[in-house]
Order: C-alpha cells, then structure tokens, then sequence
C-alpha cells in the first residue's frame, strides 16, 4: 500500500513510505516533526498549513504525500539560517504582528512567496497575497507593515 | 478535529489511453485528481471516498496556454488559476477571463486549481464558467473511442454532473474572435447573504453597435448559464440605457427562485439585475 516518495525539504532530502490518504502536512508535521506547519481547518480556508513548494506557496492540507513526490519544499524551520532568523521573521517580531503565533508560518511564508517573485510589492499586492490566511488576533495591519519593511530589502 | 481520508489507491498514469483505460476499469469507483482543491476536500469533509484516484498531471500535454490567430486560444485543463491569470496570451484578447481566474479563492489554492477542474467539478458557481460561456469555449474531451469537441453550454448537466461519460477533458479551444469583456462578482457582506454571483458579459464592438453580445450567469441556476433573451434584446435594439436595463431585468427573472434557500427571490434577482445593468454598462464606457 505504502508509495515511496522524496521529498526535499529545507534542503534536506527525505525518502519515506507514504500512504496515498497521508497529506503533505500529515508527512511534515507526524514524519518529519517539523511540527512549525501548522493544522488549521484542514480543508484549504484557513492558510496555517501553508508551504512552499516549487516555488509556490501551497496549502499542504490539500496536497497529498504521493503528489509531492520529487518536489522542493520550504517550511518554516527552513527560514532562519545559521541561528539567525530570517528578515521576514525579525520584522514579524519588530512589528508585534505575532501574537499567538498560530498563523504565522503560513503567513510568513506566503509573503515569502510573494517577495521572492515580486521584491516591492503594494500594499494591495501584500493584501492579496495574504487573503488566504487568516489571523484571529492581530487585525492584519501588523502583519502588512512587517512584510512592507521587507519590500525591496531581500 | 482531525479530517483524514478513506484509503485508497492512488494511480499516476503516463499517457491519456493509460489514464481512460484505468477509469474505464474502474468506473465509479475511481475519480480523476487535478489540483485537489475540490476533490480532497469532498474526501475530507463530504463523505466522497473513491477506490481509486487518478492523477492526471504526470500525463504530458495537458497544461500549458497558447494563442494562434487561426485557430485561437488553447488553455489546457491543467493551467492553474495562477498561470490562467497571469497569462500573458490570456490578458491580451480576453483580460476578463483572466480577472475571473484572480477571484478563486486564495493564492494557495490558484496555486493548485486547474481551469478544467473548475469546470468538471460543475459548481453552479464555478467561476471561470461564465466568462468561458461568454467566449464559446469549445471543450476537448477524450474518451475511449477518441476525442470529441463538446460546446462549453452543453458540458454542465445540473449541479456536480457534466455530459463527461468515462472521458476526460483535456482542454479547452476559444475561437479567434474579438471580444472585450467583463466579469463582476458579488460578494456576499455576511454570513447571512447569499452565495457569491458571478455575472460575465462580453461583446464585438463594430461600427455601430455590438456582435456577439453575451451575458452568462453564475451561482443563479443549477448550472452556470448564458440569459440569451438577454442577449437577443441587446442585438436588436443597441445599447441603450433601457435596453441594458431591460436585459437586466430579464437576467433577474432567469435566476430560478428555488435555487437558493438562503435569499429570497426578489432579493436574488434584484442582485442579478444590477449586476448585469453594471456589467452591460461598463461594457459601453470601456
Ligand atoms: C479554500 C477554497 C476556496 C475556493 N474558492 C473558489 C472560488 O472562489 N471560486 C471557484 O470557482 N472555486 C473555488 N474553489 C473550488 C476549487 O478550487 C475550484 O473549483 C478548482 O478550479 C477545482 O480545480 P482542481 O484542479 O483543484 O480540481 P480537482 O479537485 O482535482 O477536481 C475537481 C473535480 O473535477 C474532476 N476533474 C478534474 N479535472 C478533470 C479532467 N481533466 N477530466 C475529468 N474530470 C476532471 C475531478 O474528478 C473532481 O470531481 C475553492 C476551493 C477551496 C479549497
Ligand atoms: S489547515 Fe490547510 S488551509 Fe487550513
Ligand atoms: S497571531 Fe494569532 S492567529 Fe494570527
């Protein structure tokens, strides 16, 4: 039953048994503890479980294991590099647009996304990048200055 | 609480005759994956638990968008909402198609939605739906005995369900027609409106008047739906401040009372008709 897949995650290459009903975030968060990538609604509205893959950001609740076979996959825990956070993350804390810190991975990542394809982005860009997740305690308009300071910064 | 799917087995053919000789094998109890954004979560969240999942995007020659002024523009079933409306073939003829692409969901889910998806998954408001109405989209299926062109307005059959019969769609061809074009959504303002609308009108503007007029409807109807009369009444009488507001009168009657629970029928069709009005009248100040 079991599929052999590969996945590059941060970098590193894992080989793995997925069963096809396991999703990408089940693979990341149980089999790999990369436990950063957080489980929301499960069903692609909330944006906690966002990753990179390929370049672009997904919703790993929706992917399934066996689908990501051969892909490269950025986490969260791939963001901060030799003990040093990433700028995104420093602006996220400068700004206190982290408060219970449940949507911050996905929400950093998606700007992540964002500011590796576009380097200054407007505000309604930023807007539009991060309308698929949701924050339940700081209104948003942290979270928009702390990816504005990083405009043209990465 | 956790939402995990039934198992299955999941199938990743090569070639379209491998994948349409593995659901002709399997029948009902195999179901096609292309993005997954609607069948994982009707695995998740609605009971749907097929045997077999065949996942079409290992097959080559189904992605990918193109524009040939003889034949027109392709856009394969796998182009993503992404690639759709960032597409630079699609926001030179038909921009409005491209808008409607940009308004599914989140960027993580155009990330992974295909166009064709949109289509087979048969949502009365799938979105991409009206404005391809608008365009004559003629849709590529294949099946076991070959391929066939099927017009886009005869592929929905009611909510969920398409003429597709074991077959696949492999893309879809736009006629190399002029066209400009609009796409306006409502959005509902709380939890205690009505479902999304999705209202696309496209037209040929020549000396004199418009061709090709068009008006397709989504959300108001078992399926997504083009409102000919409506059209018809724009041909013959020009577009005038009160044919436009006749034409959107007749849209708000062609939203079948019914259909939606949640919103009365006066509401529904008050809705539909200013967004037509808005639609049509934009249309001619563009
Ligand atoms: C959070 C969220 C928000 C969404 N918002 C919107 C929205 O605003 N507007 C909107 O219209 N939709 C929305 N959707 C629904 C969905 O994203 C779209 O309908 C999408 O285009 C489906 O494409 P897919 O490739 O993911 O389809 P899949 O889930 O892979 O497939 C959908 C259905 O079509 C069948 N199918 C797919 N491709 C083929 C093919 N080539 N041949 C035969 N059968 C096929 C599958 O078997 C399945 O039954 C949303 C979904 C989510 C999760
Ligand atoms: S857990 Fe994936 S989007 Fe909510
Ligand atoms: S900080 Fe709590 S959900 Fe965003």
């Amino acid at each position: 039953m079991g599929k052999a897949v590969v996945l590059r995650v941060n970098g590193e290459e894992y080989e793995l048994e997925v069963k096809p009903q396991e999703t990408l975030l089940d693979v990341i968060r149980e089999r790999l503890s990369l436990t950063g990538t957080k489980r929301g609604c499960e069903t692609g509205d909330c944006g906690a479980c966002t990753v990179i893959m390929n370049h672009k950001a997904v919703s790993s609740c929706l992917v399934l294991a066996v689908e990501a076979d051969g892909a490269e996959i950025v986490t969260i825990e791939g963001l901060a590099k030799e003990g040093k956070l990433h700028p995104l993350q420093e602006a996220f804390v400068r700004h206190g647009a982290v408060q219970c810190g449940f949507c911050t991975p996905g929400m950093i990542l998606s700007a992540k996304a964002l500011l590796d394809e576009n380097k200054n982005p407007t505000e309604e860009e930023i807007r539009r990048a991060i309308s698929g997740n949701l924050c339940r305690c700081t209104g948003y308009t942290k979270i928009v200055e702390a990816i504005k300071a990083c405009s043209g910064t990465l | 609480m956790l939402r995990s799917m039934q198992p299955f087995n999941y199938l990743r053919p090569s070639t379209l005759s491998e994948a349409l000789k593995l659901l002709g094998d399997h029948g009902r109890e195999a179901k096609v994956l292309a993005g997954g954004t609607d069948l994982i979560v009707g695995m998740k969240e609605k009971g749907l638990s097929p045997r077999y999942v065949i996942d079409i995007k290992g097959i080559e020659g189904l992605d990918g968008i193109g524009y040939d002024p003889n034949e027109g523009l392709r856009i394969g079933t796998l182009a993503t909402m992404s690639e759709v409306s960032a597409s630079s073939c699609v926001r030179e003829h038909y921009l409005f198609l491209a808008h409607a692409a940009g308004e599914v969901g989140s960027v993580q889910v155009r990330n992974r939605a295909t166009i064709g998806g949109n289509l087979c998954n048969a949502a009365p408001s799938a979105e991409t739906a009206p404005a391809l109405l608008c365009l004559d989209a003629v849709l590529t299926v294949a099946g076991p005995k070959g391929e066939r062109a099927v017009a886009i307005e005869e592929f929905f059959r009611g909510p969920g369900m398409t003429v597709l019969d074991g077959e696949i769609l492999t893309g879809m061809l736009i006629p190399p027609v002029e066209r400009k074009g609009i796409y306006i959504k409502h959005s509902p303002r709380n939890a205690m409106d009505i479902a999304v609308i999705g209202a696309a009108a496209a037209v040929t503007p020549k000396e004199g008047g418009w061709e090709n007029v068009r008006i397709a409807l989504g959300a108001v109807a078992p399926t997504p739906v083009r409102v000919h009369e409506a059209e018809e009444l724009i041909r013959k009488k020009g577009q005038t401040k009160e044919a436009i507001e006749e034409a959107g009168r007749m849209a708000g009657e062609t939203a079948s009372p019914i259909f939606d629970v949640r919103a009365s029928a006066e509401y529904r069709s008050e809705m539909v008709e200013n967004l037509v009005i808005r639609a049509l009248s934009e249309l001619c100040d563009s």
